[in-house]
C-alpha cells in the first residue's frame, strides 16, 4: 500500500499574533509547524503501512522554511518527503494549490491512497483534499473518523455527516480526509528525529511539474479567488458585565438580563 | 471564460432523508436580497428521489425556478453522481453565483464541483455582500475566527459555501409559486457504496437555541447532570469541550469547537471552561454568551455578555432555579 499525505506548514495558533489596526497576520510571531489535522492524516497513513506494508510519502507546498515540516513528517514515520517550492507557487488559493499538488502526485506515479487532514487551522477551508481528488479523477470520502477495513482492493471507512455516521466503501485509488477523532498521533522518538535530520528532502520547482501542470495555473496567477482585504474583528459589542459577590445576587441579575433580552421566561 | 455569459444566482438545496436542509432556505433568503440588488433570478437545484411536495418549500422560501433531479441513486449523498449532474447543470445554465450550505455534505461536494467547472470557491462564508461592480464579496473567518477575509472570485460562477444559521430566511409564504424544471439525471457508476447508516441519538447541537456547555471545571462525568438540569430549565441541550470528549464523558456530537461543532445558539452558557482559541472558534457567534467560571482571568469572560465569577456548583443550580421560576 503506497500512501501519499499532503501536509501544510501553519503558524502555531496558540502563539500567532494579529495586528488589528493593520489588518494583518504577524507570521513572524509564531514558528511554523505541521497543521495539526495533517498529523492525524500522517498517523492514519503510518498505521496502514504498519498493517499492510508499503510506503508513506508526504508532499508539501510552501516557502523554503516549510522544509522543517516535511522533515518532521519523516520523523513521524513518512519514508519520503517532497517540497514544492519556488516563487511560481506563491499566493495560491485552494484551486491552484490542489492543482499543483495533484500534478506532483501524478509525477510520483505509483500510489493507492491519498490521506489529507480535514482542514487546516489557518485557512480552515477543507477544500484542497476534495479538489485534488477531482483533478486526479478519483473518488473521495471526507470527514472520515474511522477506518474499518483496508486492503489492496479497497477501503471501508466511517464518514461523519454531522449527527449521521455513514459506513462507506471505496475502491482504490481513492482519497480520504480524516478528522481529529480518527487517532492520537504518536510523538516522534529522539532516534527518529535524529534520522530525519539527516534525511534528504526532495525539492521540486514548477519546471519539475511541466509534464503535468500548465504553469499559468500555478500560484497567484492561477488562482481564481483573490483576497480583497483582511479585517481583524475586535470583540467589542459584547456587554461584558461580570458579576462577583453572592451567587444568589449574580444569578438574579443574569436572569433579569436574559429575561429582558427575551431568551428567558415571559418575554419569549 | 466569458463572465458576461453567466447570469442569475443558484442555490444548491441539500436534502437528507427527503427533507431539505434549512440552510438552503437561508441561502434563498440571502440570495433573494442579492438578486433584488442586481435584478437577477434566484433558482435552486435539488437532487433526490421522489421528494414530492418538499420541492415546493423552495418556492415558499424564495426560489423562482427549481431544477429537480429525481432518481433512486440520488436519494442519499452519492458524491460522484451529485458532482457530475450539478457540474453539467452549471455548464448548461451558467449561473453567475452558486451558493452551497457549509454542511459536511456541502463542504465535501463544493470543491469537487469547483475543480470540475474550473472556478474559484470560498469556504464557510459568514457574510456576503454585493461589490462595486456587482461581484460577490465573500466574507469568511480564518485563523480560528481571529480574522475575517474578504474574497472575490475572478471566474464564474462565483462559488461559496455558507455557514448554517448565519443568513436570514424569508418568512415561509405558501402562496409563492415558481417553475419546476425536471432534469433528466445522467447516472454514472456509483463506486462509493454506503454500507451502513447510524445516527447519534438525534443530538444535533448545531440546531439548538440554547446550549449549556461544560469544560474541565466540571469535576466528574456525573456532575454533568447539573448542566443537564440547567439546560432543561432553559429548554436547551448540553455541550462540552474537547477534553470532555477525549475523556469519554460525552460523545463527539456534543463537542463545541474548531474540531467539533460550530454553533450559533440564541443563548450560550459556558460553565467551567476557560475558553481556548479552539473552543471560541466554535461558539463566538452565539447571540448571547453567559460565562460561569471561578477564574476571573479566564479568556471566556472577554467574549461574554454576562459573567459570574464563582463556583459553578453553587451558581448552576441557582441559575436553573431562577430560570424555572420565570418560565
Amino acid at each position: 500500500m503506497d500512501i501519499i499525505v499532503p501536509v501544510k506548514q501553519v503558524p502555531d495558533m496558540e502563539r500567532v499574533k494579529f495586528d488589528t489596526e493593520a489588518g494583518r497576520i504577524d507570521r513572524s510571531s509564531a514558528s511554523g509547524e505541521i497543521n495539526p489535522f495533517d498529523l492525524n492524516a500522517l498517523e492514519t497513513a503510518v498505521q496502514l503501512k504498519e498493517k499492510l506494508g508499503g510506503t508513506v510519502t508526504t508532499i508539501s507546498m510552501g516557502p523554503p522554511q516549510a522544509e522543517t515540516s516535511v522533515r518532521d513528517s519523516l520523523a513521524r514515520g513518512a519514508d519520503r518527503g517532497i517540497l514544492l517550492v519556488g516563487k511560481e507557487f506563491a499566493g495560491a488559493d485552494t484551486w491552484a494549490t490542489s492543482y499543483a499538488l495533484a500534478a506532483a502526485i501524478q509525477k510520483l506515479g505509483k500510489w493507492n491512497i491519498i490521506i489529507c487532514g480535514e482542514k487546516t487551522v489557518d485557512g480552515d477551508t477543507g477544500q484542497v483534499g476534495p479538489e485534488i481528488a477531482e483533478w486526479l479523477d478519483i473518488p473521495h470520502v471526507a470527514y472520515v473518523s474511522e477506518i474499518r477495513d483496508a486492503s489492496e482492493s479497497g477501503i471501508t471507512v466511517v464518514c461523519e455527516m454531522e449527527a449521521d455516521h455513514y459506513g462507506i466503501e471505496s475502491p482504490l485509488p481513492t482519497l480520504i480526509t480524516v478528522t481529529k477523532d480518527i487517532n492520537v498521533p504518536r510523538l516522534p522518538s529522539f532516534a527518529d528525529k535524529m534520522k530525519a535530520r539527516k534525511a534528504e528532502i526532495e525539492q521540486w520547482g514548477a519546471s519539475d511539474l511541466s509534464e503535468f501542470a500548465d504553469p499559468t495555473n500555478l500560484g497567484l496567477k492561477g488562482s481564481p479567488t483573490r483576497l480583497n482585504k483582511v479585517v481583524i474583528p475586535s470583540e467589542e459589542g459584547r456587554k461584558g458585565e461580570v458579576f462577583r459577590g453572592s451567587p444568589e445576587d449574580a444569578t438574579k441579575k443574569i436572569a433579569d438580563a436574559l429575561q429582558a433580552l427575551g431568551v428567558l421566561g415571559s418575554a419569549k | 471564460m466569458n463572465n458576461e455569459e453567466y447570469k442569475g444566482l443558484m442555490v444548491f438545496a441539500e436534502q437528507r432523508e427527503g427533507k431539505i436542509h434549512p440552510v438552503a432556505y437561508e441561502l434563498l433568503g440571502k440570495g433573494t436580497e442579492i438578486a433584488q440588488k442586481l435584478n437577477i433570478e434566484v433558482s435552486a437545484v435539488v437532487l433526490g428521489s421522489d421528494l414530492g411536495d418538499e420541492i415546493n418549500e423552495l418556492f415558499y422560501y424564495g426560489a423562482e425556478k427549481v431544477y429537480s433531479y429525481n432518481h433512486p441513486v440520488l436519494a442519499d449523498f452519492d458524491l460522484l453522481n451529485y458532482k457530475h449532474n450539478v457540474a453539467r447543470l452549471i455548464n448548461e445554465v451558467k449561473p453567475e453565483t452558486l451558493l452551497i450550505g457549509a454542511t459536511h455534505l456541502g463542504r465535501s461536494l463544493a470543491p469537487r464541483i469547483a475543480a470540475a467547472v474550473n472556478t474559484g470557491l470560498t469556504a464557510d462564508c459568514t457574510a456576503l455582500e454585493v461589490g462595486d461592480e456587482g461581484n460577490l464579496v465573500q466574507i469568511r473567518p480564518a485563523f480560528s475566527g481571529n480574522i475575517l477575509a474578504h474574497i472575490r472570485t475572478t471566474t464564474r460562477p462565483q462559488m461559496a459555501t455558507v455557514r448554517y444559521k448565519v443568513m436570514q430566511k424569508l418568512p415561509r409564504d405558501p402562496s409563492r409559486k415558481g417553475e419546476i424544471i425536471e432534469k433528466e439525471p445522467e447516472i454514472i457508476e456509483s463506486v462509493l457504496k454506503i454500507v451502513s447508516k447510524e445516527s447519534s441519538g438525534g443530538v444535533n447541537i448545531a440546531e439548538a437555541d440554547v446550549i449549556v456547555c461544560g469544560g474541565r471545571g466540571v469535576k466528574s462525568s456525573t456532575d454533568f447532570e447539573l448542566l443537564q438540569d440547567l439546560a432543561d430549565a432553559f429548554g436547551g441541550i448540553v455541550g462540552c469541550t474537547r477534553p470532555i470528549v477525549d475523556d469519554g464523558w460525552m460523545g463527539k456530537e456534543h463537542q463545541v469547537g474548531f474540531s467539533g461543532n460550530t454553533v450559533k445558539p440564541k443563548l450560550y452558557i459556558a460553565v467551567g471552561l476557560s475558553g481556548s482559541p479552539q473552543h471560541l472558534a466554535g461558539m463566538r457567534d452565539s447571540d448571547v454568551i453567559v460565562a460561569i467560571n471561578a477564574d476571573p482571568s479566564a479568556p471566556i469572560f472577554k467574549l461574554a455578555d454576562y459573567g459570574v465569577v464563582g463556583d459553578l456548583y453553587e451558581v448552576v443550580p441557582k441559575l436553573a432555579a431562577e430560570a424555572r421560576q420565570r418560565s
